[in-house]
């Protein structure tokens, strides 16, 4: 499927929009939420222009599976550590563990339903977090409202990453037409949730 | 001249004045067409894309020592006269590349392969605008148009007319020729050549092999028909690919360095080193897996990269 002229105005729409939070929307955090969420929107800028310049190929690539769970992981780590303290060197641990496992059963071409295993747990963990966190903050007063945008994103790009990742190692649940027609818009509209979400807490 | 108040009451004279209007406003709509139609001609001798590219280069190289911008007439200054001599030098490397341009089926519908445009009509437009370019560069400061003319003089001189149909080294004269822009605006921002300045200009000559050497493989056919000796036909395409590879990293490298030294705020830094990391990512991706695809796919995200760090570079 190509890329239509539309669908590339909204990558670049993505990318520009990435490329602000990081490099004026994540000043005044500590030094690890600042490079977890570098990594995180440095991984949906890199995607998006990826996607622009190469098409819609470029999701066949076996690094898609790893970039997918990039993105969300590195977003829950930033927002774990800004929040939950105690929980911070367990939640990065878990994190660091799980990303190498989706690396290892992804190329090293163990069982695919071991894989599929590992990577539902470890796509499930950061989803969770990144939905729930920021709901619970908004619930006990310790961010504004807007903080529950982040939660729709993670809502979003869950679902997506889980889609895709299904789709590449080849047990589909939506077909690759419809996903990849629906892609670049949800791709900006997570974007955009993520951003708001971060300047609005 | 006729006298506008007896209009309407005399018809003999209103019939002349309404005859001598027409015959003007037919001459007007004569002239116009005449111009857009050698607009649209001139424009492809001036590889429009790629000479706002080096302009761009240019302004960000004014800018990473003088920004924010007040002093417009400089900034008007540099962007016409680099522009000018840009264009100019690009011209007449048109002018006197005809020949292959019309054996290259790439190139072979430009305006003057297709005989749109005649040899002369093209030698003197390239040679008015450099003429103007250089000498509207000289106006702004001596080291600045000594800077302007040594980008001219590499381009045509040394690539274009002495060694382009010899080696395919000449892409380092080539890329060379291409770095001047952004020195030449550094130069007319600080007043003397620095080590940011040559870190910005081997910024850019890193860049031009992604750009000349894609284009090499590419249009392999066409070159080799045209009989301009290419790093592919010279060396093959695997060396090709891992020195657009190589170059590519250090092209992000000398501006990474540069962004550093310059003082480039750490958010813009960041965004920086997330764009190399995709670079590095192509870069690795055209060596282990090398396709047409992820090849020209280097080479349009090391273009946007280029733009992208400009943009940083003039608005840190």
């Amino acid at each position: 499927m190509k890329v239509s002229a539309l669908d590339r105005w909204l990558f670049l729409a993505t990318a520009v929009i990435a490329s602000y939070q990081i490099a004026i929307g994540i000043e005044g955090l500590g030094e690890v939420p600042i490079l977890a969420y570098t990594i995180g929107f440095g991984a949906l800028l890199v995607a998006g222009l990826l996607i622009l310049i190469l098409g819609f190929e470029v999701l066949q690539s076996p690094i898609v599976v790893v970039v997918a769970t990039i993105i969300p992981l590195s977003l829950a780590c930033g927002m774990v550590w800004e929040y939950l303290a105690p929980w911070r060197v367990w939640y990065v641990s878990a994190a660091t563990l799980g990303f190498i496992a989706v690396g290892v059963t992804r190329f090293a071409r163990l069982s695919r339903r071991v894989a599929i295993l590992i990577l539902a747990l470890v796509h499930g963990m950061a989803g969770l977090t990144i939905f729930l966190l920021p709901l619970s903050m908004v619930a006990t007063q310790r961010a504004g409202l807007g903080f529950g945008l982040v939660s729709l994103g993670g809502a979003l790009i869950g679902g997506m990453g889980l889609l895709l990742s299904f789709l590449r190692m080849g047990a589909p649940i939506l077909n690759q037409e419809k996903l990849l027609k629906a892609f670049p818009l949800l791709f900006l509209v997570i974007t955009v949730t993520y951003v708001l979400g971060f300047n609005w807490r | 001249m006729y006298n506008l108040e007896n209009f309407g009451k005399n018809p003999r004279l209103t019939e002349s004045i309404l005859a001598t209007l027409e015959d003007q406003m037919n001459r007007s709509a004569r002239w116009l067409p005449k111009l857009k139609h050698k607009v649209r001609l001139y424009l492809p001798l001036i590889k429009s894309l790629q000479t706002f590219l080096l302009l761009a280069t240019g302004l960000a190289g004014y800018m990473s020592a003088r920004c924010p911008i007040f002093h417009l007439p400089t900034l008007l200054g540099l962007s016409g006269s680099l522009f000018l001599a840009i264009s100019g030098s690009t011209v007449l490397n048109m002018w006197w590349d005809r020949d292959i341009d019309a054996k290259m089926g790439r190139t072979q519908k430009r305006p003057l392969p297709s005989g749109e445009l005649s040899s002369q009509e093209t030698f003197r437009l390239g040679l008015v605008l450099s003429v103007i370019g250089l000498g509207w560069s000289a106006l702004l400061s001596p080291l600045y148009a000594l800077v302007v003319f040594a980008g001219w003089f590499f381009d045509v001189v040394v690539y274009t007319i002495w060694l382009k149909r010899r080696t395919c080294w000449s892409i380092v004269w080539g890329g060379i020729a291409g770095g001047m822009p952004i020195l030449a605006g550094r130069v007319l921002g600080v007043g003397s050549i620095d080590l940011i300045g040559i870190l910005l200009t081997l910024s850019v000559l890193f860049w031009i092999p992604t750009h000349i050497l894609t284009f090499a493989m590419r249009f392999y056919s066409d070159y080799q028909h045209a009989g301009v000796p290419t790093f592919p036909s010279c060396y093959g395409f695997p060396v090709t690919r891992a020195t657009i590879a190589a170059s590519s990293v250090l092209a992000a490298f000398a501006i990474g360095t540069a962004s550093i030294l310059i003082g480039v705020q750490w958010g813009f830094l960041r965004l920086l080193v997330v764009l190399s990391s995709g670079l590095l990512l192509l870069a690795i991706g055209s060596l282990i897996r090398p396709n047409e695809r992820v090849n020209f796919g280097l080479f349009k995200y090391a273009s946007l990269y280029m733009l992208a760090s400009m943009i940083l570079l003039s608005i840190q």
